[in-house]
């Protein structure tokens, strides 16, 4: 069973991630990021990260493509690119060493070390006023939550404060120019 | 008072301090009265420190007072220090004390220059360079020195720079005296190869340890770097010239001061020159003694009342040079401090009537200016008398001393010398009478000073006169600081001991002393048979004259291949070393544009190049850190 | 049922991953629009999450791993909207500009 999920979800990955890098029209590979997205939702589950497999339903596909979708529309960028001009001559070259070079190395050290994933622990933190004790047989959520309000609480707050400044900077960034001041005072 | 002994060059400092900024403002005569005030300060303190000095015991009288320390650099550690020792601080003495009255008689010879602050400006300057010179406790210090008065020299022989024949007078000091400094330059690295320190006290406690050959080759050097300072041959041919500056610039520098320079150092190393092989003390004599009979020749052909002197100051250097060479340095001393007294009160002299006759300086339009000028006349008879070697007066005793050790060394040193002292009686009486005595040869030449109808020789104001007397005094009773009766009178020896060593004689000094007082007097009587009684034609070849032709051999050999081979140098400067230089840059820009090409702008060039760097980094770590 | 059919281990997950990422970076070294660039860096994400859930279930059930995807999940969207709005601002002025237009930054 567990081979048959994987299998599928596997293949919407691949298949979503070759449609996002070779289709031509931008809402096209929207809808194969979408495809991928969902493979990996479906392998969160099966490692029991339940509660990052809503997650990333619900804001990587549902707010993130959907911005996507937003902007190809609101800029009328849909027009389709041609995938055979190449500007420069090595990139695809470049493209495969590198991608190639990626893809066969890991697998090497994936493989080869596949008996000692696990052998060299991290530590526990000593987080200070832990909240209790890490029960593993708590749900997935209720562990996430005392582990993220815990020990990486300062992270969480900064990341609060990065949400902030990265929605002030964008809106400051995309708007048009302010009308000159003489035609104000016409 | 030893502790302070750094206010000696330190109060002539803010003296040029003090009319570096303010002088225009004080003027004629403050800012005279100023410089004098704080070179009569310094000596007050150098009077202080030699009592400081005297009531140490001998082995005792070495105070070293450091003011920073000046360059820590690895294993060179060279401090901006002071050495108090008898030698120095008896030449902080007479340069002060000298140099206080020539301040003095300055202000009076200098009344009505619109640059008068500026010559006290550098007057004071060269009293710091010179007592820096001095006191240094380390030859870097003394560099120092050395570079300052050279410098000031420089500013002061072509003070009066309108004049085409000063600003050239000014140059040929200056570029001389640079071949010599490179001779002190290497003397300096070779004694601090051997001893890894500058400092005197470390050098010359080490010359007994090191190599017979670095001690000749610091003395050597060191001897070349005085030859340049004090004039002796072959690097002499700026002092003649340096007469264009005026006449108390003369006095203080090109001969009671600066041009002794040389000579200190030599002194000042002895210990380093006594461990050297014979023939560098032998060369050091023998091109004393050399320059001293040139330039003695030179001088009876002379008609420039201060060129005569200029010469007659070569001519005593090379004496005080051979006294080096024969080992006798305190009586190379003791007639530094006879010659200080008297050929400054000469040059004083000389502008005294200078300044009397309105800057006429040829001797053959002067004349019978005794009644005229009185107290000049008298105090230069005095200086004439001391220079020519009559006893009792201060001239006489140094002398003999010098003959008395070139005696010891090689009568043949000897002979020489005393033809030098009857040459010199024989110029000095030539200039004596030419001025003083015989007829008045100025009125005919009246109108072409611009002096209304008949010249006035006049004589000079007191402020000008009051330095002559003092020197004059000075220069009659100047011997009794050595006199060679017997240990007790030798006093400058013995106070000179613990530096510089003893030096006995087991030469009879009494007949020595008895024909070299017959020579002065022979020299005298010819000189007033040929110019004040006419009594025989004189002789003043033209080849005397123009000073064996020297200076225009050099020149001619300057403008000739001298001249291509600077050309050929400065070529190769410019083209070659320059070349390399500029083709590093060259080298770079380019390598810089090629470079650039690197950055397209594009972000996936980029991209690209980033994604290459993390396949290679994560095949080091799978290849190299992985247990495959 | 007899356990005779493979169970997918960790090193699957690792190499899933690891095709993911590569099809990203070649996906982000070959397009030109830069949009879909940004989604070619949104699968190179993806697969760097896929990445520490199947180890933080491997190790232990150390939790850590899910916090940090949970983290990278915030950033990542915090990224997509600035990305966007510089897109944006670029292209309401160039309206089909490529990567390879915007080379201003040339040296």
């Amino acid at each position: 069973m567990q081979l048959f999920v994987f299998i599928c979800a596997g293949a919407m990955i691949l298949a979503g991630a070759i449609g996002v890098v070779t289709r031509s029209h931008p809402v096209h590979a929207a809808l194969s990021l979408i495809l991928t997205l969902f493979g990996v939702a479906v392998l969160y589950v099966a490692q029991e990260a339940q509660f990052l497999a809503a997650v990333q339903i619900i804001v990587y596909a549902g707010a993130i493509v959907v911005l996507f979708l937003f902007v190809i529309m609101l800029l009328g960028v849909d027009s389709i690119e041609d995938l055979r001009i190449e500007p420069f001559k090595l990139q695809r070259k470049f493209a495969a060493v590198v991608g190639g070079g990626v893809i066969g190395l890991v697998t090497i050290a994936a493989i080869s070390s596949r008996d000692n994933i696990g052998l060299v622990k991290p530590t526990p933190s000593d987080a200070v006023g832990a909240v209790g004790t890490l029960d593993p047989h708590d749900s997935n959520i209720r562990r996430l939550a005392r582990d993220l309000f815990s020990d990486h609480v300062l992270a969480f707050e900064l990341t609060s404060v990065l949400l902030v400044i990265a929605v002030v900077g964008t809106v400051v960034l995309a708007r048009r120019a302010p009308k000159s001041v003489s035609e104000e005072t016409a | 008072m030893l502790d302070v002994v750094w206010l000696i060059p330190a109060l002539p400092l803010a003296g040029f301090a003090i009319i570096l900024v303010f002088g225009r403002r004080l003027g004629d005569p403050k800012a005279g009265y100023l410089a004098t005030l704080m070179c009569g300060g310094s000596f007050v303190v150098a009077v202080g420190a030699f009592f400081d000095l005297l009531s140490k015991s001998a082995d005792e009288r070495q105070h070293v007072v450091k003011v920073f320390s000046w360059v820590p650099v690895g294993s060179l550690k060279v401090d901006l220090a002071f050495l108090a020792d008898p030698l120095s601080i008896t030449m902080c003495l007479f340069v002060t004390g000298v140099g206080a009255l020539i301040h003095l008689y300055a202000i009076g010879y200098m009344h009505g220059d619109p640059r008068f602050s500026k010559f006290f400006l550098y007057l004071n300057l060269f009293a710091v360079s010179m007592l820096v010179l001095v006191l240094g406790e380390n030859m870097l210090v003394t560099f120092l020195g050395w570079e300052g008065v050279g410098t000031c020299s420089y500013l002061l022989i072509s003070f009066w720079h309108e004049r085409e024949s000063a600003a050239t007078a000014g140059k040929k000091a200056f570029v001389t005296n640079r071949v010599g400094d490179w001779g002190f330059m290497l003397a300096m690295f070779f004694a601090f190869q051997a001893t890894g320190t500058l400092s005197y006290i470390g050098v010359n406690a080490a010359a007994q340890t090191m190599a017979q050959t670095t001690a000749t080759a610091i003395a050597l050097f060191a001897f070349i770097g005085a030859c340049g300072k004090s004039a002796q041959l072959p690097l002499y041919l700026w002092l003649p010239d340096a007469m264009e500056g005026p006449t108390p610039v003369s006095a203080l520098i090109h001969a009671a001061t600066m041009v002794t320079a040389g000579v200190f150092l030599m002194c000042r190393i002895s210990p380093v020159l006594n461990a050297a092989s014979s023939y560098a003390p032998n060369l050091i004599a023998i091109i004393g003694v050399a320059t001293a009979l040139f330039a003695a020749t030179i001088a009876v052909a002379q008609n420039d009342i201060k060129k005569v002197l200029a010469y007659s100051t070569i001519s005593q250097l090379g004496y005080m040079f051979l006294a080096v060479g024969s080992g006798a340095y305190t009586a190379a001393i003791f007639h530094m401090i006879t010659h200080a007294f008297f050929k400054a009160l000469l040059f004083l002299g000389s502008g005294a009537v200078i300044h009397g006759m309105h800057n006429e300086q040829d001797m053959r339009r002067m004349g019978a200016l005794r009644k005229l000028m009185p107290i000049t006349a008298f105090t230069f008879i005095i200086g004439w008398l001391a220079i020519a070697g009559v006893p009792p007066f201060a001239g006489f005793w140094s002398k003999d001393d010098i003959l008395l050790a070139a005696y010891d060394k090689s009568p043949v040193l000897w002979a020489l010398g005393l033809i030098t002292a009857l040459l010199t009686a024989y110029y000095m009486t030539r200039q004596v009478i030419m001025v003083f005595y015989g007829e008045a040869r100025w009125h005919d030449h009246a109108d072409e000073h611009g002096a209304h109808g008949d010249l006035q020789p006049h004589e000079s104001p007191p402020i000008m006169l009051m330095p002559l007397v003092v020197l004059a005094g000075l220069a009659i009773v100047g011997g009794v600081i050595n006199l060679p009766f017997s240990h007790t009178t030798e006093r400058l020896a013995s106070w000179l001991e613990p530096v510089l060593g003893v030096h006995d004689s087991n030469t009879a000094k009494v007949p020595l002393a008895v024909i070299a007082t017959a020579i002065a007097l022979i020299g005298i009587a010819a000189s007033v048979l040929v110019y004040a009684k006419h009594r025989v034609k004189p002789i003043e070849p033209e080849v005397l004259a123009k000073a064996w032709y020297v200076d225009s051999t050099v020149s001619k050999f300057m403008g000739g291949p001298g001249r291509e081979t600077f050309d050929a140098v400065a070529w190769y400067d410019a083209t070659i070393i320059d070349g390399a230089v500029n083709g590093v840059g060259r080298l770079v820009r380019s390598t810089g544009q090629r470079i650039r090409t690197v950055q397209s702008g594009n972000v996936r060039n980029y991209a690209a190049a980033i994604g290459v760097g993390v396949v290679l980094l994560l095949a080091w770590f799978v290849v190299v850190r992985g247990n495959l | 049922m007899t356990a005779s059919v493979a169970i997918p281990t960790t090193t699957w997950y690792l190499i899933l991953a690891a095709v993911l990422f590569g099809v990203g970076t070649v996906g982000v070294l070959v397009r030109r629009n830069p949009l879909i660039m940004l989604m070619c860096v949104e699968l190179m994400l993806n697969a760097v999450n896929l990445t520490f859930v199947a180890l933080a279930r491997k190790l232990g059930d150390d939790i850590g791993g899910q916090t940090t995807v949970f983290f990278v999940l915030v950033v990542a969207a915090a990224e997509v909207v600035v990305g966007l709005g510089i897109i944006v601002a670029i292209l309401r002025r160039k309206p089909n500009a490529t990567a390879d237009d915007l080379a201003e930054l040339k040296g």
